[in-house]
């Protein structure tokens, strides 16, 4: 017996705009409950709504990001079921003509490996309320984060592994943060995600299909992970006990518990639910004109997959270390922007990767944010590569371009921090040291057990009289040739 | 016996009151003597506010006589149908379930009357929810023809239309989303317009079927319809489907008012006009022979999709109605009912204790017609017929500039007669519903009386954006004829 998973990923992003998707009121992460309303996002008696542009053009940049077909006339519609968090009991959001469609997006695998997931649509919708149970015989409704805007993304069901999942989350987190679209914190719920899982079992020749289940609402990589996990060996032990495979009407719908690490049943045997669709009364479609979709299209840049590639090809970098750099568009660009200036790219990454990713965190900003240019990282790698400064100095140096705003250069001659790699001036303190340890150099020359320690030794005594500025590599060099 | 000033117009009365001749604060003084006299007979507001509207009109005699500037409508007390939202009074749509509801905001055409320095009188009875064509759905109060108390005074604005022609105001705002200004203004002898979708903002205007809603004044005569249209008409941001200056600029309906369309074309489809009732038929028809003498070329046309008109209708209306009413749930505002067991409860209990029976039957009407398996018969089928109708009217527009018909087949009917009907009741909108079907304007003017001394009126529909011209197509008639001067004596 042998099984395949089946998984395909419904996303809702967030999208950082100024304002509400159909209101002038400001986007609210804990706020005072029902403090960033309006009569429009409360549906009000009267009231209309009026696209906010911004999410739109958002919208179609993730979706250009998504090798999505971009529609040029796209619709809304109004999607109707009950719910004390949505306000007018139905929700403003896109049926049969989504802004866009038919895209992928490529992530990486943990073989190295690149893998393309299918998108079969990208639109935007308006986010509800939400209800507060605080005890008692009722229940309370917070509105602020009615009315904001969500991207919905539907891949096709191409991913076969939690990893992969998890994989497409990330990468997708990495891509809307690139495009600026999105802060995509899943700390504030601005990432949701709900699978799509069933197995094909092959036995004896033949294969089974089990019952989808979706998984509702998950709102961190991990419980992403975790229940696509749990889902795979509960619908295998469940194929193994019933036999029961996938048939019209029996998906169920089920939540994670994220205490207990299981999946739960929440709707059995699960009807194409009644949303009475139908075309938005209230709001004009959208014409997308060339000129419009060109000035979208501007805000697009070299999205973070292509840059990791680009760094493992160019630079023979590590899948880490590539990863590690375009975790987050700015460092990346930091990056090129050392390289760029000339900069050794092992050493411009190290420095990166070791020092200013550690500094920035502490900071609790981004790397570009540290106040140094890319000039400076460029002139510092470039110091560290000729040899003119120790692994330790860089960092202190680092350190203090960050502190003081100064170039590497000054820095490391204030500091007295440049190698002594003259072999003549290194020479004679050698011979001093030779003086004052006879039975070391005696040591040494005479082999054996003992020979290797006193080497290493001397050469802590040079180290030591030069307060660590002597090039090692010189002062080895030096050590050999009169021991030997 | 009429308080003199009653008698004026509008513009007139603006006109005395920008000038010092005529207090504002007189206007209204007369108005709420007025109501005080015959609203019991009539029954045409909800609510009225005497207070803030004499402290309102007092504001504007202070302002002519410091010389400052006033607006187009300084002084004028107007109604409001209570589907139009107010920060002042409650905005109930005649229903139980908003019967206690204050709007935290105005509407846009509240904002534009109070900025133009219009008296607001009173809020107006109507059809709740703007759903009937006799004002008897109302869930609050029952209103009267003023030409007949024991008639209706047609529907859905039904008070708007008695009060204006009862004298309780001097004009009023009406809503049509299938006849709901014309109807009444033809029942009760007054002047109501639907402008152009789109023309006049429908921000504040609570939602009946979407995109068939428009407001429109209903006023005494042609030239006091076109002074409200200038202060109520053109583009607003907070509404999407209001039309943009750039599209359709709006002009100074009054400018050219008085001058004659030359070369006129008129059409008409003789089918719609033998359809009406004899008195109806021959006021009509009298009209066309006024138009002719006038020096109008008479068309004949025919509409073959319009007799489809109503089916597709109650699809689209009642399918909007029903997500347009969703909002109604006792969860966050409105009436809620009593002890609910659970939160579906707090829905069922409180919308069936909130809603009448006409408001019920449309919900569930436009609910089936959204049902998945449904929507392709019905819903889908719904708006190819409307841009059918739509195709119509556009190759009679071709040739050309107005189309005459009958308002309603029949004069103001008796209260109780067709409420127990409501296929009845639908067919009295067999001639308006296609005008907003199509999205085009249509005006009723008083055109004569029947028998009985109820006034009929005559309906002109123009292309889109060609209220300009109907006014003046109107205004043309009106000039000719004397039927609007006619005053209703009101029996108590």
């Amino acid at each position: 017996m042998d099984y395949k998973v089946i998984v395909g990923l419904e996303i809702h992003v967030q999208l950082c705009t100024k304002t509400k998707m159909f209101c002038g009121c400001a986007l609210s992460f804990g706020e005072e409950a029902n403090s960033r309303v309006c009569p429009v996002c409360l549906g009000m008696p009267g009231v209309l709504p009026v696209m906010n542009k911004q999410a739109y053009e958002y919208a179609v940049l993730a979706a250009l990001a998504l090798n999505c077909k971009i529609a040029k006339f796209t619709k809304w519609d109004r999607k109707g079921y009950y719910y004390p968090d949505l306000p007018k009991n139905y929700q403003i959001s896109q049926y049969d003509l989504p802004l866009s469609s038919d895209g992928f997006i490529e992530i990486p695998l943990e073989s190295g490996q690149i893998k393309r997931i299918g998108i079969i649509r990208a639109h935007l919708e308006e986010d509800a309320g939400k209800n507060l149970h605080t005890g008692g015989d009722f229940s309370q409704v917070d509105l602020n984060r009615a009315g904001t805007p969500l991207l919905e993304i539907v891949t096709r069901p191409d991913m076969n592994s939690a990893a992969e999942v998890r994989a497409l989350a990330v990468e997708l987190q990495r891509v809307v943060r690139y495009l600026g679209v999105s802060e995509a914190d899943m700390q504030k719920g601005h990432m949701r995600f709900e699978p799509n899982i069933n197995l094909v079992v092959s036995k004896d020749g033949a294969e089974y299909k089990t019952p989808i289940a979706e998984i509702k609402n998950l709102n961190s990589f991990r419980a992403l992970e975790r229940s696509v996990e749990y889902e795979v060996q509960r619908q295998l032990d469940e194929f193994l006990e019933t036999g029961e495979v996938m048939s019209v009407g029996n998906k169920s719908t089920r939540g994670w518990d994220d205490a207990r690490e299981v999946t739960v049943l929440q709707r059995e045997k699960e009807e194409a639910p009644e949303y009475r669709y139908f075309p938005e009364p209230d709001l004009v479609p959208v014409e997308l004109t060339k000129e419009w979709l060109n000035e979208i299209k501007s805000g697009l840049c070299e999205l973070p997959i292509q840059k990791q590639m680009r760094f493992v090809k160019e630079y023979g970098f590590s899948d880490y270390d590539a990863g590690v750099l375009t975790a987050e568009r700015t460092t990346a660009e930091f990056f090129d922007g050392a390289v760029k200036a000339e900069g050794e790219p092992k050493r411009i990454c190290n420095l990166l990767t070791q020092i200013g990713l550690k500094l920035a965190n502490e900071r609790g900003c981004s790397v570009a944010e540290l106040g140094i240019e890319a000039e400076g990282l460029a002139e510092l790698a470039k110091m560290v590569e000729a040899g003119g400064i120790s692994a330790t100095a860089s960092s202190t140096i680092f350190e203090e371009m960050v502190k003081s705003g100064k170039g590497p250069q000054i820095i490391a001659k204030e500091l007295n921090l440049i190698q002594k790699s003259d072999a003549g001036e290194l020479e004679i303190i050698v011979d001093e040291v030779f003086k004052e340890n006879p039975k070391a150099v005696d040591d040494v020359k005479s082999g054996g057990k003992k020979s290797q320690k006193a080497r290493g030794f001397l050469l802590g005594q040079v180290m030591q009289k030069t307060k660590g500025q002597a090039n090692p590599k010189v002062v080895s060099e030096i050590l050999e040739k009169k021991l030997s | 016996m009429r308080n003199e000033l009653l008698e004026m117009g509008c513009k007139e009365l603006r006109d005395s009151i920008s000038a010092g001749r005529v207090k504002s604060v007189a206007a209204a003084e007369a108005v709420f003597e007025r109501i005080e006299k015959y609203e019991g007979a009539v029954g045409a507001y909800i609510s009225t506010f005497k207070e803030q509207a004499l402290r309102k009109a007092g504001e504007i005699d202070e302002k002519v006589s410091s010389g400052e500037a006033v607006g187009e409508l300084a002084g004028v007390p107007i109604a409001v149908k209570d589907n139009m939202c107010t920060t002042f009074g409650a905005t109930t749509c005649a229903s139980r379930i908003l019967e206690n509801f204050h709007s935290p905001y105005n509407a846009t055409v509240v904002e534009r009357l109070l900025a133009a320095d219009a008296v607001i009188v009173g809020k107006t009875n109507m059809d709740e929810f703007a759903m009937g064509s006799s004002t008897e759905n109302s869930g609050l109060e029952k209103t009267s023809n003023p030409w007949d108390t024991s008639r209706v005074p047609g529907g859905s604005s039904g008070g708007s239309a008695a009060a204006t022609a009862a004298g309780l105001c001097f004009a009023a705002l009406g809503s049509d989303t299938g006849g709901s200004i014309r109807q009444p203004a033809s029942f009760c002898g007054v002047v109501g317009l639907k402008p152009t979708y789109g023309r006049v903002s429908r921000y504040g205007l609570v939602a009946y079927g979407s995109s068939l809603d428009q407001i429109g004044p209903i006023t005494r005569t042609v030239g006091d319809c076109a002074l409200l249209m200038n202060v109520i008409a053109g583009h607003d941001s907070s509404d999407s489907t209001s039309i943009d200056e750039g599209t359709a600029a709006v002009c100074n309906y009054l400018e050219k008012l008085e001058e004659p369309i030359e070369g006129l074309k008129i059409a008409v489809v003789p089918e719609f006009v033998s359809g009406a009732d004899k008195e109806v038929q021959k006021a009509i028809t009298d009209a066309i022979e006024l138009y002719k003498k006038l020096g109008a070329e008479i068309v004949e046309v025919q509409m073959p999709h319009l007799d489809y008109a109503i089916a597709a209708y109650y699809v689209i209306a009642t399918a909007e109605a029903s997500s347009n009413l969703a909002r109604y749930d006792g969860v966050h505002y409105g009436h809620r009912t009593e002890n609910p067991q659970d939160y579906i409860e707090v829905y069922t209990k409180s919308r069936a204790e909130g809603f009448g029976k006409e408001v019920k039957r449309r919900i569930m009407l436009g609910t089936y017609a959204l049902s998945s398996g449904y929507y392709d018969a019905y819903y889908l089928k719904a708006l190819k017929v409307r841009n059918l109708i739509r195709g119509d009217f556009g190759k009679v527009f071709e040739k050309c500039e107005a189309i005459l018909m009958p308002v309603s087949p029949t004069t103001a009917f008796k209260i109780g007669e067709k409420i127990n009907d409501p296929l009845q009741m639908y067919l009295s909108d067999i001639y308006t519903i296609a005008v907003n079907l199509a999205g085009i304007p249509g005006i009723s003017i008083p055109c004569g009386f029947d028998k009985k001394g109820l006034p009929i009126g005559l309906q002109i529909i123009a292309p889109a954006f060609g209220e300009d011209k109907l006014l003046r197509i109107a205004r043309m008639y009106e000039k000719e004829t004397s039927w609007h001067k006619k005053k209703p004596e009101i029996k108590k």
